[in-house]
């Protein structure tokens, strides 16, 4: 089955450009805010919306990288072994307003997860989510702050993102599966 | 909150490949392969900055049973992995069955029966006789994972050794590392032996021959090849790491030693030994230290001495074989 | 039955020097004709096993077997080992005297006799101590066991420690006949051992008996046989040096001889690895190295025969530590399989086989008690009927033996015993032979 794309570079650059402002308009003080990516490619993204808000704003926002494998709660449902990364956030984030950052949003257990890391970090103020792509199938009663595409899938179908900085390209693509594994993204 | 060592964790690399890992038991190194020892040296990166944290305590493993079994004492070793399963919010429960049950002829597999009917996800064990841990690998569900079994391995000993030889060197490649010491009767030296030479360091042996155990050398496809030295100067001439091993009276039949001052005459660690090594040498032992017998006081407590780094590593190494069993199945 | 007729069989007779097809018959227990090519014997009137393609010889005689009883029961019985034997071809097996009381007097060797005759069903011939009580330090009697049919003397299970001891009980013994059965194992050199000394056991942590252990027991043995002038027997020889030693005593005349098990011709240390305590064996399993030279051993005559050392436990008993099982593999019922490989990998003659298992044996027992190892007309009716092509997988649960303890469990073996007949009676039959009884 051949994947279709969904999204092209300039397509993710121009959404990422709207996410920024979106974010700078909700968001009173920008000093306050603090963007942790979810590893993996919550982390490039964080990275590319923290330097588009600071060629607007003249502010440098810290950019931290979250690593929630030992927060979920399907370890044991996994067939591939998860490569546990460190987490990596700057600033001390007691009182600030997190942002998390993912590529796609889907059944939600991922954020809880995140969310639930994040909290044994520190006491943030806020926290608000921004994804990439919303592919619906939430199982949990999350939903994201800002959203760069609306992509209403099947569970048969796989949402594939792909990002210059891990897999040398830019694009988002959805192709359709025999089977889905549980918990991949 | 600035964290530790991290060199750039947020330049994200493309991604290899996740690792099926499929050790459902650890019972020695000698099945590793050099990624499966990366794969634990990585996890135990992301672990030791869980330790850094204000709470040290994740849920990864909540609602999973963890027994310690230890038939031989240990305090050091068994808090270490008490608080490695603690911290991954593991219930964990010890037990020390004592020589004495051995003694009175109590069934080992109807022990681990009854502790897996209780519920035992993992059973961590330290036993007296070499290949016990496989006896329970072949009649229990639950994962075992070997505490050290008689002269035979001490796989989580020697995984901590190389996570703290690799925080200080880098790469293992090529490292000349010298263990010095009662080899004979040492899973400690085994283990590492084995970990070591996966890793491409190359093993150097320096004790008295009483004290070296048989064939080395014989057959490359049975144990990994080291280099065996009588002197210890020669030993360390140049080395990159040196490891004394404890000399442990305990499990030697009267003999193997004319007198301990000969030993220490021959073969302790002294700072005008250890000056022949590399001048950015470091020291390892598993502990406890018998100082001024196998090492002197002034290396075990000096600037090369690495060895209370061992032990604060032992619980993130520890946390990264028990988070990355509790992945595992029975297969 | 009182007749039977083996018909058309390839009959290999090494105390006759019989290689051959031939039929022989039995009768009364005694085998009354041997006919060679297609004759037939003069009365036609008699069962009759088709052995067509089937090897026939003497039965097996195994000079070195532990049957348990009295005292160990739950490992084996005389009953259930000697019913094990007859799985393995052996119509004559030599219980030896470790057993709780040990055999060191005439009571003793009268009850084994006396279970032997009542639910034994072949022939058991026992071994008596060397020392009162097995302990070592004084000679049993050795006169009183003689004379209550022991064949052999020997302390097995244990060296004898003393050589003081030893040189009396090979004095003592000439008086006798019978032969001194030393496990030679030097104690302290092997203390504590588990398996051979070697780079398996330091890959395992475990605590090794060199090979030097057994060498240094036999030189010794074999310097008190010079002296003595006594028929020394070595048990279980497991190592190159040894063969060495043993050989170099035949050509100085030494009256020595020597026997090697199945499991120390076919198997290494190897078989350790993974700490499967049914590999434990006292002398332990070694290297390839040893085990060519037994075989050629085997093939100049330096190793006279070859025995079991069948010596069985409890499932419970091997289930546990390595270092806590006791010593031993149940040998019986996968003998003449694991030997065949041998056969079939062209290192030893299937004639050559048979001979270490029948006539070279017999030598050793003497005809005190019959003639023992050969199908000879008026001999006793002890026959083997193998096939030596056919595969089997070895299953215990199979096991006649109350011993399941062996490290061959799940191998394919190629070469089976089909038929036992011992003192003319059907002892054991596999479901491949019919007999086809004669018509009233």
């Amino acid at each position: 089955m051949l994947p279709k794309i969904i999204m092209t570079p300039e397509d993710i650059r121009r959404t990422l450009a709207r996410m920024a402002h979106e974010i700078i308009e909700r968001n009173k003080s920008i000093e306050n805010l603090v963007l942790v990516g979810m590893r993996t490619r919550g982390v490039p993204l964080a990275r590319r919306l923290a330097a588009t808000i600071a060629s607007f704003e003249q502010a440098e926002i810290p950019v931290g990288a979250l690593d929630f494998s030992l927060y979920r709660d399907d370890l044991a449902r996994l067939d591939l072994q998860p490569i546990v990364k460190s987490t990596d956030i700057p600033v001390n984030i007691d009182g600030r307003t997190i942002i998390l950052v993912d590529d796609v949003l889907y059944t939600g257990r991922s954020t809880r997860a995140a969310m639930d890391a994040l909290i044994d970090l520190g006491r943030p103020e806020q926290i608000q989510l921004a994804v990439l792509i919303d592919r619906g199938h939430r199982e949990l009663p999350l939903r994201a702050d800002y959203v760069g595409k609306n992509i209403p899938s099947s569970r048969h179908e796989d949402i594939q993102v792909k990002l210059t900085e891990t897999d040398g390209l830019d694009e988002v693509a959805i192709i359709a599966q025999s089977s889905l594994k549980e918990g991949q993204q | 909150m600035r964290q530790v060592q991290q060199k750039d964790t947020l330049t994200v690399k493309p991604e290899a490949p996740p690792l099926l890992w499929r050790h459902h038991h650890i019972l020695d190194l000698d099945d590793f392969t050099l990624e499966e020892i990366e794969l634990v040296l990585k996890t135990s990166d992301a672990m030791k900055e869980v330790l850094s944290r204000a709470i040290k305590k994740v849920p990864a493993l909540r609602g999973k049973t963890i027994i310690t079994l230890f038939y031989e004492p240990s305090t050091r070793t068994r808090t270490s992995f008490e608080l490695a399963a603690k911290n991954l919010s593991a219930d964990v429960v010890n037990l020390s069955a004592g020589t004495s049950s051995i003694v009175k002829g109590e069934c080992l597999i109807d022990t681990l029966s009854t502790l897996e009917a209780l519920g035992a996800d993992i059973v961590i064990m330290r036993h007296p006789m070499s290949g016990a841990p496989y006896i329970a690998a072949k009649y229990l569900k639950a994962s075992m994972v070997n505490a050290g079994d008689g002269w035979h391995a001490h796989p989580t000993q020697a995984l901590l050794d190389l996570y703290t030889i690799r925080e200080h060197k880098g790469s293992l490649k090529e490292l000349k590392v010298t263990i010095i010491g009662d080899i004979k009767h040492s899973r400690v030296a085994r283990s590492n032996i084995w970990g070591l030479t996966t890793m491409g360091a190359k093993v150097t042996l320096c004790c008295p021959f009483t004290l070296l155990p048989a064939g080395l050398n014989h057959r490359q496809d049975q144990f990994p090849k080291v280099t065996i030295e009588a002197s210890i100067e020669h030993a360390l001439d140049g080395a990159d790491v040196v490891m004394a091993l404890r000399l442990q009276r305990e499990r030697q039949p009267s003999g193997l030693l004319p007198s301990i001052r000969e030993y220490v005459r021959l073969y302790q660690l002294t700072e005008s030994r250890l000056a022949k090594a590399k001048p950015d040498v470091i020291v390892l032992h598993p502990g406890p230290v018998n100082e001024d017998i196998e090492i002197a006081s002034s290396v075990a407590r000096g600037p090369r001495s690495v060895i209370n780094e061992q032990a604060a590593n032992g619980v993130a190494v520890r946390m990264a074989l028990l988070y990355l069993l509790a992945g595992s199945r029975q297969l | 039955m009182s007749e039977l007729l083996i018909q058309n069989g390839h009959i290999i007779d090494p105390s006759q020097g019989l290689d051959e097809t031939g039929s022989l018959l039995i009768r009364n227990g005694q085998i009354s004709w041997l006919g060679l090519g297609k004759s037939s014997p003069p009365q036609p009137d008699f069962d009759v096993i088709n052995a067509e393609g089937l090897i026939v010889c003497p039965g097996f005689i195994d000079l070195h077997c532990h049957l348990r009883e009295p005292g160990y029961e739950e490992k084996e019985t005389i009953a259930s080992g000697s019913r094990a034997a007859a799985r393995g071809g052996f119509t004559t097996i030599c219980c030896m005297p470790n057993t709780n009381p040990p055999l060191d007097n005439q009571a003793a060797i009268d009850y084994v006799k006396l279970v032997a005759t009542k639910e034994g069903v072949v022939r058991i011939l026992p071994i008596g101590c060397i020392s009162r009580g097995r302990k070592g330090k004084e000679l049993a009697e050795m006169a009183e066991l003689a004379q209550a049919g022991a064949i052999a003397f020997s302390d097995d299970g244990q060296p004898v420690r003393s050589s003081r001891l030893l040189r009396q009980a090979m004095e003592y013994s000439l008086a006798f006949g019978r032969p001194i059965i030393d496990h030679c194992q030097d104690a302290e050199l092997s203390q504590g051992g588990l398996m051979n000394e070697g780079i398996i056991a330091t890959r395992l942590g475990l605590s090794g008996i060199p090979a030097a252990a057994e060498e240094v027991a036999i030189a010794r043995d074999l310097a008190l046989a010079e002296l003595t002038g006594a028929r020394l027997h070595v048990a279980h020889v497991s190592s190159q040096g040894s063969v060495e030693l043993i050989r170099r005593a035949k050509e100085k005349g030494i009256r020595v001889t020597a026997e090697a098990t199945p499991h120390h011709l076919t198997l290494t240390e190897e078989k350790v690895i993974g700490y499967d305590t049914n590999a434990k064996v006292n002398p332990p399993l070694r290297t390839q190295q040893d085990i060519k030279a037994l075989i050629c051993g085997l093939n100049d005559g330096v190793i006279d025969i070859i025995a079991t050392d069948h010596a069985p436990h409890t499932e419970n008993d091997k289930r546990c530590e390595f270092a806590r099982a006791p010593f031993g593999i149940s040998g019986f019922e996968t003998a003449l399989g694991s030997l065949m490989n041998l056969v079939h990998e062209g290192k030893l003659s299937l004639r050559l086989l048979i001979a270490k298992l029948t006539s070279e044996p017999a030598k050793i027992t003497g005809n005190r008690y019959g003639k023992l190892g050969t199908l000879e007309v008026g001999a006793p009716a002890d026959v083997t009927i193998l096939n030596p092509g056919l595969e089997w997988v070895v299953d215990t649960k199979d096991f006649v033996s109350k011993g399941k303890n062996t490290p061959l469990d799940g191998e394919r073996l190629k070469g089976k015993v089909m038929a036992t007949i011992a003192q003319g009676r059907l002892v054991y039959k596999d479901d491949g032979i019919t007999i086809e009884r004669k018509a009233h």
